[in-house]
């Protein structure tokens, strides 16, 4: 368990930091350093892991939230009249948010205050998760995680075929109407290494990956708020992503791509972008740690 | 600490006027010869200085050997590499002695490529009297010659020459970190990343590969070597350390290549002190042998172990260097520092240790005793001859007088190479660009 309180350090920044350094190195007298790039992909690892931890833990919230949601729009349902029901929701609510989701949650939506958006939920198995955020709103948002068990080794190994197994349901919960309709879908499962020894494992799981259709997102809502307008070049990225092949090549040429357009510029524009970028790379971040050792 | 010593600082710098540092000047290696009589620094900008110590002098007894210049040359130039469109540095990596056997010395210089044999000979007489030429050179008109003489040695003013015997190349992909003579004074090994090489020295065409941790996929590479060295006495074992601060332990008679090895050092990593940094931190940056041969010494960033050769499973001493960095990791990632590659020495008797720090302090260690000491490099904070004074790092609290807080200490002065005296208590510490001398001091 890697401690983050140590240093204040947040894990998005160090992704930064290193990713820089890698770029810098390129360039750097006297060629690349191997033991230098291969320290700071270890560095790029542990900030991922615990980045993805992090996000795990806030989806898994989210979820329960989203079940309690669910179940108390049934009941409203069924008992439209019922004038309790705004009581009995709250207490739904608490209730269930303090129960453990069931393998197949669904992605809580929270703070009735948010506009409506589609919320997708993508199943959730324990280690095994992604989603992609998208409102068909003006401004769209995207934002895609890779969800990783951050426990050692071996579990990593089983994530694969656990995953396959969990995930081929998915929940839509529509907001506006909240109707809810369960579609059949496959799930974008991303790089399952999470220790060194399996790095090269890596390169077998994008072959068990299933494509996600475009029609299927998922919004975080919080984070509908914070990115905006910026997500809306982060859409045009993204969807061709999306219909690629997931290969090491077009996750390396994406990522090259994304440094072509200048990292200095993109640290020089606003916070968001770069954690865009930063959710992007970490996305494929298997891949490119192969890429640095790889020369 | 029971030692008490004095100071002198020796500019090594070409611009010896100047006060500003270039980065050519700045010392990348140091190290005595097997007698003392010799201490050789490498420089980043391929230079080679080399100063011997003066003999002691009767009538001033309490002036001990001091070391002076005694030849300089440039071991190593920039290439570049058309095939790759790489640059190679001219940074002087190591420099190894060999054990002298005549008249002249014989050292090994290595950058990230290429290994180079000098040869430093003297010179203090020259034939005169030539038939043919005049002492000038010019060529006598043998038609004025009327008489034949025999040339006589005459004394001249002492010339050191230095020439490049052997040069050693082509056999290294990645960037050399280490080479190391061996007992027997025949071969030696160079040591890159992911490969060790075993040389003889007296042919540069061929060397052996002898290590070998490349893996057939390059995306599943999880660690490199760090440093190897020979085995003080036993010419058939060597030892090299890796990136996951692990050693191992190598017997060149049971195989060709010796990627089995015979002997596994690793200490399990506590598991409370977990963080980002945990892999660089644990990198193993140098690692020395006792001169008896039964311990290995091993430097990672933050501490110093000391192994026992028939113990693997953990270190007989561990000391903290500068636990007080631990904190500040993420800044020390930030600025490069945390990659900065330690040395660590012995003392002549295997007693005391020795290693760098920042704000150019270097630490000892008293295996013995358990006492330690911290030590400072600085023209401004000791004057010649004065004895050092101990320094103390606060790290919380009350800040004493005298005392320097982590706060305060600059990160860029740092001690990265230092070296022992074989048999006195005399070290050799390189701080940026300059090159400080200490001695024990005289009853």
């Amino acid at each position: 368990m890697i401690s983050t309180m140590e240093c204040g350090a947040d894990a998005q920044n160090l992704i930064s930091i290193s990713l820089m350094k890698i770029h810098n190195s390129r360039t750097q007298r006297g060629g690349i350093k191997l033991h230098k790039n291969l320290l700071v992909s270890y560095v790029l690892r542990n900030a991922r892991q615990v980045y993805i931890k992090e996000k795990y833990a806030e989806i898994y919230r989210m979820q329960q939230y989203e079940e309690v949601m669910t179940v108390c729009n049934e009941i409203q349902e069924l008992d439209p009249l019922d004038l309790d029901a705004e009581d009995d929701e709250e207490h739904a609510r608490t209730a269930c948010c303090g129960e453990g989701a069931s393998p197949c949650g669904s992605v809580c939506h929270r703070g009735a205050a948010q506009p409506a958006a589609h919320a997708r939920t993508a199943s959730a198995v324990f280690g095994c998760a992604s989603l992609e955020e998208d409102t068909r709103e003006p401004d769209p948002s995207y934002y895609r995680s890779c969800c990783m068990e951050a426990s050692p080794a071996p579990h990593c190994d089983q994530l694969p075929a656990s995953g396959s197994a969990h995930c081929n349901k998915t929940t839509v919960l529509d907001l506006d109407t909240h109707v809810v309709t369960t579609v059949e879908n496959g799930y974008l499962h991303q790089d399952c290494c999470c220790d060194a020894p399996p790095l090269g494992q890596g390169a077998q799981t994008p072959a068990k990956k299933r494509k996600v259709e475009p029609g299927c997102y998922v919004s975080d809502v919080e984070e509908i708020s914070d990115f905006t307008a910026a997500r809306k070049r982060a859409k045009r990225e993204d969807c061709s992503y999306h219909s690629l092949d997931y290969t090491d090549t077009s996750n390396i040429s994406n990522l090259i791509s994304i440094f072509g357009s200048g990292f200095s510029g993109l640290l020089s524009r606003q916070a968001d972008l770069e954690q865009i970028c930063s959710k992007q790379v970490l996305a494929s971040l298997g891949a490119w740690t192969r890429a640095i050792v790889a020369f | 600490m029971e030692e008490e010593s004095d100071t002198r600082k020796i500019n090594n710098s070409f611009l010896r006027d100047h006060n500003y540092a270039t980065e050519a000047d700045i010392i990348s290696t140091v190290e005595f010869n097997s007698s003392g009589e010799l201490l050789a620094t490498g420089d980043k900008g391929g230079r080679v200085v080399v100063f011997q110590r003066e003999q002691e002098s009767k009538s001033q007894p309490q002036r001990r050997g001091e070391y002076n210049v005694y030849s300089t040359f440039q071991s190593h130039e920039p290439e570049f590499d058309y095939l790759k469109s790489l640059e190679i540095e001219e940074k002087i990596n190591k420099i190894k002695w060999l054990p002298q056997q005549n008249a002249a010395y014989f050292l090994l210089s290595t950058n990230d490529k290429t290994v180079k044999l000098w040869k430093i000979s003297e010179r203090d007489k020259r034939p005169e009297g030539y038939n043919l030429k005049d002492d000038d050179g010019r060529i006598r008109d043998p038609s004025t010659i009327t008489s034949l003489r025999v040339p006589v040695l005459q004394p001249m003013d002492l010339m050191v020459e230095a020439t490049a015997r052997r040069v050693f190349s082509n056999a290294h992909t990645y960037h050399i970190n280490s080479i190391s003579v061996n007992s027997d004074l025949q071969t030696y090994i160079s040591t890159d990343d992911l490969r060790v090489n075993l040389w003889n020295l007296e042919i540069t065409d061929r060397s052996f590969n002898i290590v070998d941790i490349k893996p057939a996929n390059m995306e599943e590479l999880t660690e490199v070597i760090t440093s190897a060295e020979f085995h003080p006495q036993q010419c058939h074992t060597f030892a090299y350390s890796s990136s996951k601060g692990s050693i191992r332990l190598c017997d060149m008679r049971e195989a060709a290549l010796c990627d089995r090895h015979c002997k596994y050092f690793e200490e399990p990593e506590d598991p409370s002190t977990r963080s980002f940094f945990s892999e660089i931190i644990s990198s193993i940056s140098d690692v020395k042998f006792s001169h008896n041969g039964r311990y290995l010494m091993t430097r990672d960033y933050l501490t110093v172990k000391v192994w026992d050769l028939q113990m693997e499973n953990k270190p007989l001493e561990t000391y903290q260097v500068h636990d007080y960095l631990r904190g500040k990791l993420c800044s020390l990632y930030e600025n490069d520092c945390i990659f900065d590659k330690f040395e660590c020495v012995w003392n002549g008797s295997d007693s005391v240790i020795m290693t760098g720090s920042y704000n150019n302090f270097f630490r000892m260690f008293d295996r013995n005793t358990k006492r330690d000491v911290t030590l400072e490099a600085s023209r401004e904070n000791s004057k010649p001859r004065a004895i050092l004074k101990p320094r103390k790092v606060c790290v919380g609290g009350k800040r004493r007088k005298d005392e320097i807080s982590v706060d305060s200490l600059d990160f860029s002065k740092k001690i990265l190479h230092t070296t022992w005296h074989p048999h006195e208590n005399i070290i050799a510490v390189a701080a940026t660009n300059n090159l400080y001398i200490f001695q024990d001091k005289v009853n």
